[in-house]
This record gives structure tokens, sequence and C-alpha cells, in this order.
């Protein structure tokens, strides 16, 4: 309780006090529990940022450098924390450009609440000077959107928002604020939402279910969990662990699961999916149950839907009723809390030992790791390849870092590569394929973990649609360490292209700029590397920085990522060349 | 290939301003059309109810359904095929009152029909008729040729046939449900 002795620059005012709408908003924030903000100020939201000014001490505000930035930063840092994000930003193009980071965070699960200012009441539906509708607008990409036109209704609402943002399936949600509203005046009070009579977060497990799923998994001979970020959410990591060293289980991680299992755990088969590895992919047609905790079956792990898993039972633990059933068929459907549901699991699954089954992943493996893992690893040409620049991060971190990436290539390259070792270390854009996304959620993430190494990898194009976060991280001094992965290239499109498209490079190869440059610019040191030879000082120099910095590695121009499931073919067919 | 039937949705919800936009979005989304909708008050205070028609595959209506209580307003949400629902739908006519004068077809066609004659002034008559689509759509047909001046039809509004009142269904969703997240 050292924080009592320090004094503050404004004293939170008593219950009853009057207070403006916009300091019962900041208010608010911090009844529930916000320290951190990040945002971008505008005519609109004045009134609050003025608010703000008198509570910066306790409420630390990022000033990013664009709103999308704001809600990729806020999206990480909640990942990381297992916290709400909160983003504020002005009214019209500061609420239009959120779109991309609510819709990435909707797709994703994150809890986030995004604030924006409006122009008065008076003047809605006028076309006012920076009038956008953002209920319209923000209506498809969130979980819950709400407009407050009066003072009085903002901690009321406020709480709503945390409430609905936070629990169940995770989501964004978005509160618009009228200027008059944020001027008005109200009694301050607030109460944390607790219920809301037409929102049902948490279905209790269904017992009988649970006796099904355990009669299934304690009959199978050769059963496959895949653990998606459900896992993470609900903190279900221990369940988990202690389900599959108990009933022997290999375990296959998603995009957005893989920190949730150990990377070296003799159980952790890899991940699934179109630039997943072989064996979960493989075995996923060969198991006789499959098991898939806090995922949706995306596309992008499915593969052709009719060829996945059809000689397998399927069990489907999931706390969103809408996802059971909605592109793949289940056996039996856990509509729950991952954590609720295995801790019910485990009253009933038996030790079990499948080495038979559990050794058969390893032969795929080796399969892998001698036709594609090991030569992307040990490359021998002159040109650098993403997985040893990756491989190498991995090893000298020993696999405890924070990693974000962005999306292409080279996040596929850290998701196969970097050995996560600790739950909510990484951080991706996984349902939306969000290029630009790397950056912010760098930010985010160092902010969320300051004693933590984190590293953003990202790719060239990804790096320069949000290149401005550069100004965040040395404005704020945040010690993000950057790994650029140049390949002058859109390299997946190009990938693409080379495969489906008889190599015909339909604008996807960049002219860029020379980004150390750049950062400097910024007063952010860094190297660019294009020998083997000075990769691994290089990659020692980044590791020892003390503030931000920025390796960029000049990777080989054209290295596709293998293996590969081709879009809508089985996952048992994959290519590795 | 699954077959396409007529479907009507029952969603209950909070009456919240943009839930019916927030509704439509998943039809929408799934590019389904909407045939009827409509949307009214219902008798527990405070909560109202949407009737959509649609026609698609089971599969779909499920999925939209689902998708519809999913969200944060909404309370309940149920399809029901046709055969498990008594529906009616409104229309109202107006022809010009000279017409329904001139010889007695009109008022024989609104005895077959079984409909009412609302309101009648100097110059027009409403008349006014509940039932199928194809009932009040067959009166229509019949009037053209009297010089109909107006014809609207309302969306469906039904009930349901199983006996499980929206109050016991929200009760036993209610007690199925931890608010907080347990066991953290």
């Amino acid at each position: 309780m050292e924080k009592k002795a320090k004094k503050f620059i404004k004293e939170i005012p008593a219950p009853g006090t009057e207070v403006t709408g916009s300091e019962a908003l900041i208010l608010a924030l911090m009844e529930e529990g916000t320290d951190t903000m990040f945002g971008y100020p505008g005519g609109a939201i004045m009134p609050v940022y003025d608010a703000l000014f008198d509570y910066r001490d306790r409420l630390h505000h990022v000033l990013v450098r664009h709103e999308q930035g704001a809600a990729h930063a806020a999206e990480s840092y909640a990942k990381i924390l297992g916290k709400t994000g909160v983003v504020m930003v002005t009214s019209g193009p500061g609420a239009t450009n959120l779109i991309t980071g609510l819709a990435n965070a909707m797709v994703d699960s994150v809890p986030m609440v995004a604030f924006s200012g409006q122009v008065p009441s008076g003047l809605l539906g006028t076309d006012a000077f920076q009038e956008t509708d953002v209920m319209g607008i923000t209506m498809p990409v969130t979980k819950w959107n709400y407009q407050i036109t009066k003072a009085e209704e903002i901690p009321e609402i406020v709480a709503q928002a945390f409430y609905i943002a936070s629990t169940g399936r995770p989501g964004p949600v978005m509160i618009d604020i009228t200027k008059d509203a944020q001027f008005g005046k109200l009694k301050w009070h607030y109460e944390r939402c607790t219920k809301i009579r037409s929102y049902f977060p948490y279905p209790k497990v269904n017992k009988e279910k649970v006796e099904e799923a355990a009669h299934l998994i304690n009959k199978s001979k050769k059963p496959l969990l895949i653990a998606g970020q459900g896992v993470l959410i609900s903190n279900a990591t221990d369940e988990l662990m202690e389900l599959v060293t108990r009933a022997d289980i290999p375990v296959t991680t998603t995009l957005l699961g893989i920190s949730s299992f150990p990377g070296d755990h003799p159980l952790n088969v890899g991940m699934p999916g179109m630039h997943g590895n072989m064996a979960p992919n493989i075995k996923t047609n060969e198991c006789d149950l499959l098991i898939a905790v806090g995922m949706r079956f995306d596309d992008r792990i499915t593969g052709k839907l009719d060829e996945y898993a059809p000689q397998a039972k399927i069990i489907h633990i999931e706390i969103d009723q809408a996802e059971i059933d909605k592109n793949v068929k289940t056996d039996v459907a856990i509509v729950a809390d991952a954590k609720e549901a295995l801790q019910g699991l485990l009253t009933m699954v038996k030790e079990n030992d499948h080495k038979e089954w559990v050794e058969s992943f390893a032969k795929e493996f080796e399969h892998e790791y001698d036709h594609v893992i090991k030569p992307a690893r040990e490359a021998k040409g002159d040109d650098i390849k993403m997985d040893e620049v990756v491989h190498m991060i991995s090893e000298k971190t020993k696999g405890e870092a924070v990693v974000v990436t962005d999306v292409g290539q080279h996040q596929m390259v850290v998701a196969r590569n970097y050995r996560f070792r600790k739950a909510r270390s990484f951080v991706t854009s996984g349902g939306l394929g969000t290029m630009g996304f790397g950056l912010p959620a760098g930010v985010g993430a160092k902010v969320a973990s300051p004693d933590r190494t984190v590293i953003a990898f990202t790719g060239d194009g990804g790096f320069q649609m949000t290149i401005q976060e550069l100004g965040t991280i040395a404005q704020h001094k945040l010690p993000l360490k950057m790994v650029l992965l140049n390949n002058s290239f859109l390299g997946m499109v190009r990938q693409w292209q080379d495969m489906f498209f008889d190599k015909r490079y339909s604008f996807t190869e960049l002219a860029n700029p020379e980004f150390t440059k750049v950062a400097e610019g910024y007063g952010i040191p860094g190297q660019r590397v294009d020998k083997r030879e000075d990769l691994e000082k290089a990659v020692d120099a980044l590791l020892a920085s003390e503030g931000p910095y920025l390796l960029e590695v000049k990777v080989m121009k054209e290295q596709n990522v293998y293996p590969m499931v081709p879009a809508g073919a089985s996952v048992s067919n994959m290519v590795t060349q | 290939m699954e077959k396409v039937e007529e479907f009507t949705i029952k969603v209950y919800s909070e009456n919240h301003i943009g839930l019916l936009n927030r509704l439509t979005i998943l039809f929408t989304r799934r590019k389904v059309n909407i045939e009827s909708l409509t949307t009214s008050e219902y008798h527990i205070p405070g909560v109202h109810s949407f009737t959509i028609v649609i026609n698609t595959t089971e599969s779909m209506v499920r999925k939209i359904t689902q998708q519809a209580e999913k969200l944060v307003d909404v309370l309940k949400a149920f399809y029901y095929r046709t055969d498990d629902i008594h529906y009616q739908e409104i229309a109202l006519y107006k022809v010009p009152t000279e017409a329904l004068t001139a010889t007695n077809e009109i008022e024989k066609l609104v005895r077959r029909y079984n409909a009412r004659i609302l309101e009648v002034t100097p110059e027009y008559t409403v008349i006014e008729k509940t039932g199928h689509k194809e009932e009040t759509q067959e009166l229509l047909d019949k009037l053209q040729p009297f010089g109909l001046l107006e014809f609207v039809r309302s969306g469906r509004v039904a009930i349901t046939k199983p006996m499980k009142e929206l109050a016991t269904h929200l009760r036993e969703k209610e007690d199925a449900t931890h608010f907080v997240q347990n066991g953290n």
C-alpha cells in the first residue's frame, strides 16, 4: 500500500459529488481497474481529454499516431494481461479509423472497450462537422455498442460495456458519447455490472455432456486435442495440462492458442492448418477422437470440410453456442467456459497410455523436420531464410519472450519456429489477417509487459502499413525489439501467385526505403543485416539493446512457406514444396 | 442440396435502439432475404418481439437463429416451420366508393372472403382482410378490376403451437448460466 503516501494531482471525488460527464467517464475507467489506455484526441472528445489531464498520473495514456494503432495496441495489451483494453478517439475519422481494429478484435474475441466522441446530440443526423454514424458503422464489428447522449447515463453504460466486453466470449464494445453528454453534469456514483437480463455469458456445464465426453475420451485409442485461444481466455492452461498428461493425448495448438501449451512439451505436436505442422494435420484424419477446446474450426484449420476428420468422433468445448455445428458437425458439444468444462472432465477422465499413437506423430514430425524445418533453419545458400532468424531468436530468448507478429509469411514462420514456454506470450492477428497489426501490437505488448523481452516480427509490407507507430515507440521510449524480415515482396501473396497463378507477380514487389534510416529519424537505433555471418551478432545487439531497436534482416526474396494445405484441399494433402 | 423451406423466426429482445439493425445484419451477411418482418411490444414489460419470415435451408435458419440469440440485447430466439405456428397477416384495400355502389360485386367479395368494410367516405372505401398471404392476395386479384386505389399488407404475426412460455424458457436459461466467471 505504498500508493497511499503518494500525492495525486487530483483526489477522486466522493460519491454524490457533482462531476461532469467527462470526469465521470475517467473515474468509471479507474473503477473498472483501467490504468492504461490508448488513444488520439480530437474535437469531439476534447472534454474527456481535459478531464483525463487531472488523472494522468494514475491513468496512463499512450498517444498513438493513428487510431487503428490504438485499437491494435489495446488488443495486444488485453491479450497479454487478460484484462480489457481501452481505446479513446474522437468522432468522424477518429472513429472510422478504428474499424479495422474493432473487426480484428471481434473475430479474435478480444475484450476491448472503445470510446469515441460524437457531435452534440442536437446535431446528430445533420452531417455536422466530423459526424459519422458510429453506431451503424461499428455494429457488424462489435459485440455491443451504445450511444450516450446524457451525462447521467455514463456510469451505468460504462459498467455494462466492461461487463459485456470481458465476459463470456469476449469482444470489442464501442461507446459513442456526444459532446453535450461530456459537458453535462451528474452526481458521481459507480456500481460495477454483474448481470444483464438479456445476456447469458457463461452457460453452466451440462453434466451429461461431460459424462458422454469423458466416456469417449476414456475409450479412445487415438485421441487428438486441439487447443484454441479459449484455453488462454479462461485461464485453463493447468487443466489442459492435467487432462492431456493424465490421458496421454497429443495436443495441437491453433494459431491463437499457441502459447496455451508449452512448445517443448513431448505431447505438443505443433500447429494444425494451412501452414501448420504435418503431424497434426495428417493425424486429424487418422484419429478416432478429436477434442476441440475453445476454438471455432476456422477454414484455415479445417481445409476441405467434407474431408476433415470424417472418421473421428468430435467433442467441441466452446462457450459460444453459435459456434456449435457452424462449420464442423460435432458428436458431443459442451457449451461452457473451457476451464469449467475441463474441470468437469478431470473428475471423470482416467489415466491412459497411447504410446504408439503418440509416437506416430514423431514419425511425421521427423519427415517434416528433415524435409522442411531443418533445410530452412540451416539454410546453405547466400540468402538468409526467415526460419533461421526466428529459430535463432527463439533459442537465444529460451522461448520466454513476448512475441508479436504482423500478418503474412513471417507470421507463419514465427508460429512454426518460436518455441513458447509461457502462456499469453504470443500476439498475432488471426481471423482477420490484418496487415499492419504488428507494430502497434508491439506497442501494446511492451506497455503490458515492461519487465519482459518483447519482440515484434514484421514483414516489409505490414511494417509500412502502420510505420507511423515508430513515433509512439519513440515518444514513450518503449524498449520494443523490432525484427523486420524484409524480402521486398508481399511474400504470402507472391507465394500464392507462384503456386496458383503461374508465377504472375501482379503488384507484389515493393520498392522499400532504408528502414533503419526511417527509424533513425525517430531516434531509434538499429541495423540491417544481409549476410548470414553477421546475423548472430546483430541478434545479440538487438537482444542487448536497452531502448527500442530495429533489426532489419534482408531475407531470401522468393522463399515459400511450407508445408502447406492448399486452399480447399483436405488436411491430409500437405505439400512440402 | 438441402431443401429450401419457409421458416418463421421469433426473436424476443430488450427494446433498444439499433437492435433491428443488428438483427438484419445477420441476414444480409448471409445473403438471406427477409420476406416479412413484424415487430411490437410483447406482453412482458420491456420485452419486444420480432417475427421474421425467410425462405432458406434448415441449417441456415439454425445458424442465423443462434447468432440472433447470441446478441447481447436478445433474450431468446426460435425458428419454426409453418406447421408449428398459427399465423395471420392483415391487408387493407382502398377502392373508389363509386365502384362499391355501382354494383353489388364488391359487397359479395367482402362477404365471400370474410373481409370487412372499415371506412366509407364519399370518395373511397377501405376494406380490411386478415388471413394468409394467399388469401389476401386472392382478394387483391379480385378487387383489381374495380379500380383499386391502394393496397397494403402487413408482415406476419404468429403464435406458436408449443405450450412452453417464454418466461419458462428464460428462467431455464438463467438457471443454466453463471453471470460471472466461475472457477477463476
